[in-house]
């Protein structure tokens, strides 16, 4: 007997797959077309960070640099609307051995010239710079480490489960990983060092879930002795529902403190999860799920006893 | 009977409790600001404190608690403004070999640092200060190493007088190219001994027998190696002269070195003192009834006493020639120090050393150091001005005993001396060029923002996520809340036991822990509210949540920890900060989520008769009844 209020998950996911694919296919159309805001852990360059004592803003900011010579300047406003930060690529034309000190001498100037040309106290609260080649390293590290991270955590579900369920958890993951940079890409969101981390804990975040709910559907498919497997995962998702919903409320609500009390450095960090935990939570219940399903998992799959989990089954 | 723990384990639990508050209660003391002022050379006493006292009071500065400890001296301030006032006192009323570092002192009592409570260290973004990091220039070390090879190859081919041609192929390999073959096996059986480490293969281009001599990849680890340890050294060295109180100089990888320097307000002048060359010159003592002015005088500090030794100022060598200076032991079990010049530099000691048996070498060691002092500005405020000298220190007095080649050693030393000496000459001549290929700086008001966000964000995200637990779990959301405070401590203790930095990505690890570590306590609360609905009695309710939520738990959390760990191995600096956290925090929280509460529980309905528990809305919970 099924009680009333169930919910028909999987009633529902032609429609839910149809959404996915679409947020999908967005997310790397925005990828290859607007490419994702690259921070200066990746970009290389320099980057200097102004507190005026009066709200100022950032076109006129660019004409006084742009007036100066320095052309290729970004500008971005973070905190307060008295704070900046300016970033600068590399100056190819400065040997390597002295840009690091060319780097300090332009978070001075361009202070000094800020102080020149407006009314404001200008101060120079801090300044940072990445060489070409630590850039260049810090990209190919970062995407080796996920694809690492993939690759273990496929390896272990496959053992810790079955590999139908390992395949559903990838998929999950990918799906996740690529709306999350979809958004960060179309919102132009910047994507530094730490929005990596962030992708990285993702992987971990979402993984909780798909396992929790994936642990429930083995044992309801051990259990169970009628039902199709389409009701079987129904009824597991029905059930794990509550907790999902709770995690994920916790996790936000603790996100949510770190975005509005953090500040500047930890801003991307907090958005980048945020925008993850949702996306995984949904990920959880549909598209591993669903996955599981379409590989026709069976009672049979999941007999293979493993220790913790093993019942004594009906006795014949 | 069910739920209840034996009181060992119970007593564990409150141990583990009790040194969770007591190790992580050291972060709530702050610290003073401090001076500290040490001597290179001796131990401080009471007449350096009068000194000091003196010069502080002159100064207007106020200050307390001023102590010698372990030979050292501290002196408290209230305000950064008194601390770098003392700083600029103290620095112009002691002299020069004296070192006054900007410091943090500890204010936990006495008997909490004796059990080796302490404060955790503060990264770089919530204290402000600089971040370098620094590339060795490892070809060049290889290529200088290559270039003494080929002069040393060409020396020894024109002695046996064999027509050939030298030259550097690769980065690493030497190609000699010979007319015969037996020629070649001359110059070959000649180079094995004078070659230990390169290999050596013979190969045949047209009419040419050529002589290939590679290093070992043996030889070019133990390059790498010891360019990166030399240069981490000077630096080390240099470090200590900026008056920094626990800076951070750590190799990176196998060709960089990462300097830290919290607290440093001027990091133009931390780069010019970082990247200066300190150098080394050889001389000969001077002949007695030179010319006054032909030398210089100099103290030859030694256990044994003072000498006073006359230099003339004439190099016969300089400090960029040698390529190596190790310590250790000659056949006679004394100490000595070995030194290796290049080939250039062998040649040019050979031809002073051989006139000169019987004489005296002597070595200096010349340093640019600086200094600050206020001085009055055209508008008759005080500044601060910084002005660089040069030092000159006679590291080195030693009789020449035969006509030294490129390689000889300096005995008659003690074995600290012969430690000492070695360093100095290693750290004098920098063995390889670095570049600065990083470089952050986090001003103070940025660092103590930061900081501030950081402990507020944790205090709000744990505040809301215990009401919550408590308004949806009722007791029992109450015992997870105990186990959430306690996981927190844990983490603090875990991370001052193993001398963790703190950074503002670590603390975000923590406050995703206390967002992550509730999960656990819903699974198993909700599994017990399941089993309730079904209709099993409290007791076993409790009992088959706990059990059966746990590998649930154990999956999730170890998958979690394995990402936690690529992110370590990959990651550097601030992410490597966020992941030890994430990691630590998996771990406190399994502990106290599972068995921290389970010991709560178990105390509050361990063995009674209930009838109901108080662990929220359950009836209404989605559930289905097995159809068997």
């Amino acid at each position: 007997m099924i009680l009333a209020r169930e919910i028909d998950f999987m009633g529902k996911r032609k429609i839910a797959g149809t959404i996915s694919a679409l947020l999908v296919v967005v997310s790397i159309i925005s990828l290859a077309v607007n490419s994702l805001n690259f921070g200066l852990d990746f970009t290389s360059g320099t980057s200097v960070r102004l507190n005026f004592s009066e709200s100022v803003v950032i076109q006129d900011v660019n004409d006084i640099l742009t007036a100066n010579g320095y052309q290729n300047a970004v500008i971005v406003q973070f905190g307060t609307d008295r704070d900046i930060r300016v970033l600068l690529p590399v100056d190819e034309g400065i040997e390597e051995a002295d840009q690091a000190q060319q780097a300090l001498a332009v978070g001075e100037t361009i202070a000094a010239l800020m102080r020149q040309n407006t009314s404001s106290e200008v101060l120079l609260i801090g300044s940072d710079f990445v060489s070409a080649k630590v850039g260049d390293e810090l990209a190919e590290q970062g995407g080796l480490g996920m694809l690492v991270a993939l690759g273990i955590i496929m390896v272990y579900i496959a053992l810790r489960f079955q590999f139908k369920f390992s395949v559903g958890a990838v998929v999950a993951l990918a799906h996740d990983l690529i709306i999350t940079l979809g958004i960060f890409s179309f919102f132009q969101l910047e994507f530094n060092l730490n929005t990596l981390a962030a992708m990285l804990a993702i992987i971990g975040y979402s993984l909780n879930d798909t396992i929790v709910v994936a642990d429930r559907i083995r044992e309801n498919f051990r259990r169970m002795r009628k039902g199709t497997p389409e009701e079987m995962v129904n009824v597991s998702l029905n059930q794990t529902l509550g907790r999902t919903l709770i995690t994920s409320f916790t996790t936000l609500l603790v996100l949510v403190s770190i975005l509005l009390i953090g500040g500047d450095a930890t801003q991307g960090f907090a958005i980048a999860l945020i925008i993850g935990v949702i996306i995984g939570t949904y990920s959880s219940i549909y598209i591993a799920s669903v996955v599981i399903l379409m590989m026709n998992v069976t009672r049979e799959d999941l007999i293979i006893p493993v220790k913790e989990g093993a019942e004594l089954d009906d006795i014949p | 009977m069910l739920n209840k723990y034996p009181l060992w384990k119970n007593l564990l639990i409150l141990l583990v409790a009790v040194l969770g508050f007591v190790y992580s209660i050291p972060n709530l003391y702050e610290d003073d600001e401090a001076i500290l002022l040490t001597n290179e050379s001796f131990e401080l006493t009471e007449s350096d404190v009068n000194i000091a006292t003196t010069a502080l009071e002159a100064a207007q500065v106020n200050f307390f608690g001023m102590q010698l400890n372990d030979g050292n001296m501290i002196v408290r301030m209230e305000t950064v403004d008194d601390q770098l006032r003392a700083k600029t006192a103290l620095e112009e009323a002691f002299t020069s070999d004296y070192i006054v570092a900007l410091n943090l002192a500890p204010t936990t009592p006495g008997w909490m640092q004796s059990i080796g409570a302490k404060k955790m260290a503060r990264g770089l973004d919530l204290q402000g200060g600089v971040h370098f990091l620094m590339e060795v220039d490892m070809d060049a070390a290889i290529e200088r190493r290559m270039q003494d090879n080929l002069s040393a190859v060409r020396s020894i081919l024109r002695e046996e007088r064999i027509r050939s041609r030298a030259q550097i192929a690769d980065n690493n390999r030497l190609e000699v190219a010979f007319n015969s073959s037996e020629d070649r096996s001359r110059a070959r059986s000649e180079f094995i001994d004078n070659f230990p480490e390169m290999q050596f293969q013979n190969r045949e281009v047209g009419e040419s027998f050529v002589l290939d001599m590679i290093l070992t990849p043996d030889t070019l680890l133990q390059i790498q190696r010891d360019t990166l340890q030399a240069n981490r050294t000077t630096l080390m060295n240099r470090v200590d002269e900026l008056g920094v109180a626990e800076p951070t100089v750590q190799q990176q990888g196998a060709d960089r070195i990462v300097v830290e320097l919290p607290g440093v307000q001027d990091p133009a002048q931390a780069i010019r003192i970082l990247q200066r060359i300190a150098t080394l010159q050889f001389h000969l003592t001077a002949q007695p009834g030179a010319p006054r002015s032909s030398y210089e005088t100099y103290e030859y500090v030694t256990p044994e006493g003072t000498q006073i030794v006359d230099v003339s100022n004439d190099v016969i060598l300089q400090g960029d020639r040698i390529s190596n200076a190790v310590s250790g032991i000659d056949e006679y079990s004394q100490p000595q120090v070995s030194i290796t010049l290049d080939a250039q530099g062998g040649n040019q000691i050979n031809r002073v050393t051989r006139d000169n048996v019987g004489w005296f070498m002597d070595i200096l060691l010349i340093e640019t150091k600086s200094r600050t002092s206020l001085v009055l500005d055209e508008n008759g405020e005080e500044v601060e001005e910084t002005e660089f000298y040069e030092e000159k220190r006679l590291i080195s007095h030693a009789q020449i005993q035969t006509a030294l080649g490129r390689q000889f050693r300096i005995t008659g030393l003690t074995p600290r001396e012969a430690n000492d000496t070695a360093l100095l000459i290693r750290a004098g001549s920098l063995s390889a060029p670095m570049t600065i290929v990083e470089q952050s700086v986090i001003g103070p008001s940025l660092g103590a923002e930061n900081l501030q966000a950081g402990f507020t964000a944790v205090q709000v995200a744990a505040a809301l996520v215990v009401l919550f637990m408590l308004f949806y779990y009722r007791v029992f959301g109450l015992a997870a809340n105990a186990a959430l405070i306690l996981n927190i401590l844990l983490i603090f203790t875990v991370m001052s036991a193993i001398n963790a930095t703190l950074t503002l990505p670590g603390i975000v690890g923590i406050v995703l822990t206390v967002g992550m570590a509730v999960d656990a306590n819903v699974l198993i609360f909700t599994r017990i509210r399941e089993e309730l609905a079904n209709g099993v009695s409290p007791q076993r309710a409790i009992d088959e949540g706990y059990n059966n939520a746990f590998s649930t738990i154990l999956d999730a959390n170890v998958t979690t920890f394995l990402v936690a760990l690529v992110l370590f191995t990959i990651g550097t600096g601030p992410v490597r900060g966020f992941s030890v956290t994430l990691m630590i925090g998996i771990v406190t929280s399994m502990f106290t989520a599972i068995v921290g509460t389970r010991a709560l529980v178990n105390l509050i309905y361990g063995g009674k008769k209930v009838r109901t528990l108080s662990i929220g809305n359950y009836a209404s919970a989605a559930t289905t009844a097995d159809a068997s």
